[in-house]
């Protein structure tokens, strides 16, 4: 039997262990002087008090929307990929390459030949691990973040050399044309009458994240190939009886699960920074395995986290710009909730998991046995 | 034996959530006695043994043991109570002495040496006490199962156990090796010594036990003598109802070779060999029963069948040969040449437990046309209504397409399998352990769709490990030893006798 219903595991464990990791933030706000209330208002109104801010949260929900899908998509397939990271770090490459070097006549072309770019780059980086796994053996938690830190040096590498303008003094590619420029909110609402903050960053790629989920929930459960997916990741041994091939499903679910994570760049390195530096996805891969978390690895789920984590991104940064509030204490915050809603989900299901059981319990009446023999 | 038995269980109840496991369970084993528990699967014998051993903490209820009122919150207070258990799966390293075996959890203090010393003295004690000769030094990899038994029991004795709780004890056990071990309850009971065998089989219960206790449904239905009760009652206090223990069927009518299976051989990753050149024959309309003890490559042998294990040599299916290691030796080839295979494992081939029965049905049939909606995506909707008509058909309970695998029953979801397969009308069902872990009434539903299908016409290979299955079902048996067939024989010209024989690798004649 199921041990409980399933609200109260898609809503009711999320909003606790958001709560707890809200109470201890605030005895460690506490712990250094500051007035807990008022230091989780001001990360909410940071975060959802303005357009200005909102556009902030969204942009980064945008990154953890990509970056949580691929784990998610992965994680159906009992990957862990944990190479997010690099594989968005390659996707920036691809969009830069392709912004650079291909002359586009608008914005609406470029944006085609950078998800081909992105996800090409970001799918190819995650292949290699994917083949070592299915091939080799070579676990893929250990490949994909050893491939993390490759992507960093080859991006170093590339971004101090090969593509670095002549004459420029800071490791970042040029530039890209304003024909590849994106239309942030403000651009795409204004036609409308809506007025939106001009200096948000939040920009089309944000549709295409929620196309990108809907496109994964439809993969996922609507096609043969993302029940294949489900299939060996729920159990390798009845894949193989059932005649699905480990090594197709392993190098399939890794293809897609970079090629997500490279479209990230879409958002960071196209519609944010118009050109391409160094450490651009800013732990944004690493999130995003919070986010499948928390998400359950639904695409709705991955939506409402990584609406989740922008928040506590934007309201981070105005806490600390704020108060006296250090930026590292801000960072132990979004660790607790990570912690929280991610590694430590079972203290919080576990006890959950037998209150259900006993309030399930206590209203059957015991009937009176009567003795055996 | 005294008045006082050596335990008794008094209103014992377990409920795991809305499962009642256990339900005021009364249970009273004396002294130098052994008393077996039968029941079906998930009557809720383990569930009571697992009380009485400290793993799980009962609802309500009180344990005495020799009229003691005892609490066991774990497994240290029921060794220290004096009861030992014999998992069904041993609790054994592998790579350890007998000896260290023993000893595990039981040294005496930081230094190994008198520990052993210690244990080896007391080894040879039992041994002589009960006639238990294992060798100490043998590593656990390299003897036996019936001995790798014998360490267990060791392992409780020397842990001063009066009463012993054996949980399905010969079901890893050639029948030889089974009476082996009665022997040894035998010599035990004679020595003072309380046993509880947990059993599914009549035939052992009848064999050893002094009295039985029937189990049904997380109740004790019944507590009689084993001499004053038979088979036929027994089974009906198990289920409920009136139970056919043999299976009706007609004589075989078998036609043309259906399948031929000639030299066939498989090296596992370590490199041992599982099969040693397997060759028979199976006709249209007959059943083939592969007889063995579990692990003598009856797996290997179903899962080259199936298309998930390559091997080499021949295997002609209607006349024309399977790739047995190439692109086409896949599980998907092998249903469209019409095989269909219900495998041994049900919980870890045959379905997948998270995902619910309509999603199960699809395993394996994924590429089916009737369950696609255009190139791109599948059609959910009909995969159910074909579940559900499925359900109906083999009457699986609840008929609940949407519900998990895992929620179903044992039987039930061995019906869900069933129907997969052989609905598909295959030219060969391979079918193993059909109703391992299956209740008594879902196996003679079991059992009539197998003679159905075989009066079909079609040709059907059955492993199994129940030997009463094996001798039941099929039109001809042959017996599997050590990656070897050691013989064929026809039911009604042999015994379980032999059949023991050749299953422990008594030469018969080389099929």
């Amino acid at each position: 039997m199921e041990k409980m219903p399933k609200w109260a595991d898609v809503v009711l464990i999320p909003v606790i262990s958001l709560l707890l990791a809200g109470i201890l933030s605030g005895l460690v706000i506490l712990a250094i002087g500051e007035d807990p209330i008022k230091a989780l208002w001001i990360m909410f109104d940071g975060a959802f008090g303005s357009k200005y801010n909102w556009g902030y949260t969204l942009y980064y929900a945008t990154n953890f929307i990509f970056t949580g899908l691929a784990v998610a998509v992965a994680f159906h397939a009992r990957m862990f990929n944990i190479g997010g990271e690099g594989q968005a770090a390659l996707g920036g490459l691809g969009v830069a390459l392709v912004c650079i070097f291909i002359p586009w006549p608008h914005w609406s072309l470029a944006i085609l030949g950078a998800i081909v770019g992105s996800a090409l780059f970001g799918a190819a980086w995650a292949l290699i691990p994917a083949y070592l796994q299915a091939k080799r053996g070579s676990h893929i938690v250990i490949t994909t973040i050893m491939f993390n830190f490759i992507a960093s040096a080859l991006l170093n590498y590339l971004l101090i050399g090969a593509l670095k303008p002549i004459g420029m003094m800071e490791p970042a590619t040029g530039k890209f044309p304003a024909a590849t420029h994106l239309p942030s909110f403000h651009e795409m609402l204004a036609p409308l009458g809506i007025s939106f903050s001009k200096g948000a960053p939040a920009n089309i790629s944000f549709l295409i994240a929620i196309a990108a989920c809907v496109f994964v929930w439809a993969l996922i459960w609507k096609t043969r190939l993302g029940y294949q997916i489900r299939q060996f990741g729920e159990s390798e041994s009845a894949a193989r009886y059932a005649g699905t091939s480990p090594t197709k499903i392993i190098l399939v679910s890794m293809t897609l699960s970079g090629a997500l994570a490279g479209m990230m760049a879409l958002n960071n390195v196209m519609g944010e920074a118009e050109r391409l530096v160094m450490n651009a996805t800013e732990g944004a891969g690493f999130i995003g395995i919070a986010v499948a978390l928390m998400g359950r690895s639904h695409p709705v789920g991955v939506f409402l986290a990584a609406i989740l984590f922008g928040a506590l991104y934007q309201g981070g940064a105005i806490l600390s710009q704020d108060t006296n509030i250090p930026v590292q204490l801000v960072l132990v915050i979004q660790a607790l909730v990570i912690m929280l809603t991610g590694a430590l989900d079972n203290m919080v299901r576990a006890p959950l998991e037998k209150m259900f059981l006993a309030f399930r319990r206590a209203p059957k009446p015991a009937p009176k046995p009567t003795p055996a023999e | 034996m005294t008045d006082t038995p050596a335990i008794e269980l008094v209103g014992i109840s377990k409920a795991f959530g809305p499962v009642q496991a256990n339900k005021d369970i009364s249970i009273r084993v004396m002294h130098g006695t052994i008393h077996g528990i039968i029941g079906e699967n998930g009557a809720g014998k383990s569930t009571l043994m697992s009380i009485l051993y400290g793993f799980y903490k009962a609802d309500a209820g009180e344990i005495f043991i020799n009229g003691q009122k005892t609490q066991i919150p774990d497994s240290q207070a029921a060794i220290s109570a004096g009861i030992g258990m014999v998992f069904q799966h041993f609790k054994l390293v592998e790579n350890f002495t007998v000896l260290e075996n023993v000893v595990l959890g039981a040294e005496d203090g930081w230094r190994l040496g008198p520990s052993l010393s210690k244990a080896r003295r007391q080894l040879k004690q039992l041994a002589d006490d009960y006639d238990l000769n294992v060798d100490p030094d043998a590593r656990i990899e390299d003897i036996g199962v019936g001995m790798q038994q014998r360490v267990e029991i060791l392992k409780a004795l020397y842990r001063d156990a009066n009463i012993l709780i054996l949980d399905e004890p010969t079901g890893v056990l050639t029948p030889a090796e089974a009476d082996q071990l009665f022997r040894i309850l035998e010599r035990l009971k004679e020595e003072g010594k309380t046993i509880i065998l947990i059993t599914h089989k009549l035939r052992e219960i009848m064999e050893i036990t002094d009295t039985v206790s029937v189990m049904r449904r997380g109740q004790m239905t019944a507590t009689v003598k084993t001499s004053e009760t038979s088979p036929p009652e027994l089974a009906e206090l198990m289920v409920g109802r009136k139970v056919l223990l043999r299976v009706d069927k007609k004589p075989a009518a078998p036609g043309k070779s259906v399948l031929e299976v000639k030299d066939l051989r498989v090296v596992d990753v370590k490199g041992v060999q599982r099969l040693r050149g397997v060759s028979f024959e199976v006709r249209a309309g007959e059943i083939l029963g592969i007889a063995g003890v579990a692990g003598n490559g009856q797996s290997e042998l179903l899962e080259v069948l199936g298309g998930y294990e390559k091997g080499t040599g021949t295997i002609l299916l209607n006349g024309e040969p399977l790739d047995l290691t190439g692109a086409a030796s896949d599980g998907q080839t092998r249903r469209a040449r019409g095989i269909a295979h219900v495998p041994e494992d049900r919980q870890h081939e045959g379905l997948i437990m998270n995902f619910t029965a309509w999603e199960n049905v699809a395993l394996g049939y994924h590429n089916d046309p009737k369950y696609q909606t255009n190139a791109l995506f599948m059609n959910n909707a009909a995969l159910r209504a074909d579940t559900e008509a499925k359900m109906k058909r083999f009457d699986v309970r609840p008929p609940d397409p949407s519900l998990a695998a895992k929620n179903f029953s044992g039987g039930n979801q061995q019906k869900i399998v069933l129907a997969r397969e052989i609905e598909r009308n295959p030219d060969l069902l391979l079918i193993g352990q059909p109703t391992r872990g299956v209740d008594i009434g879902a196996i003679e539903f079991i059992h009539q769709q197998i003679v159905a299908l075989r009066d079909q016409g079609k040709a059907i290979l059955l492993v199994s490990v129940e030997l009463d299955e094996i001798m039941s079902l099929s039109d001809r048996i042959a017996v599997m030893f050590d990656g070897r067939i050691m013989g064929e024989r026809l039911p009604a010209e042999t015994n379980a006798g032999e059949l023991g024989l050749l299953m422990a690798g008594v030469a018969g004649e080389a099929a």
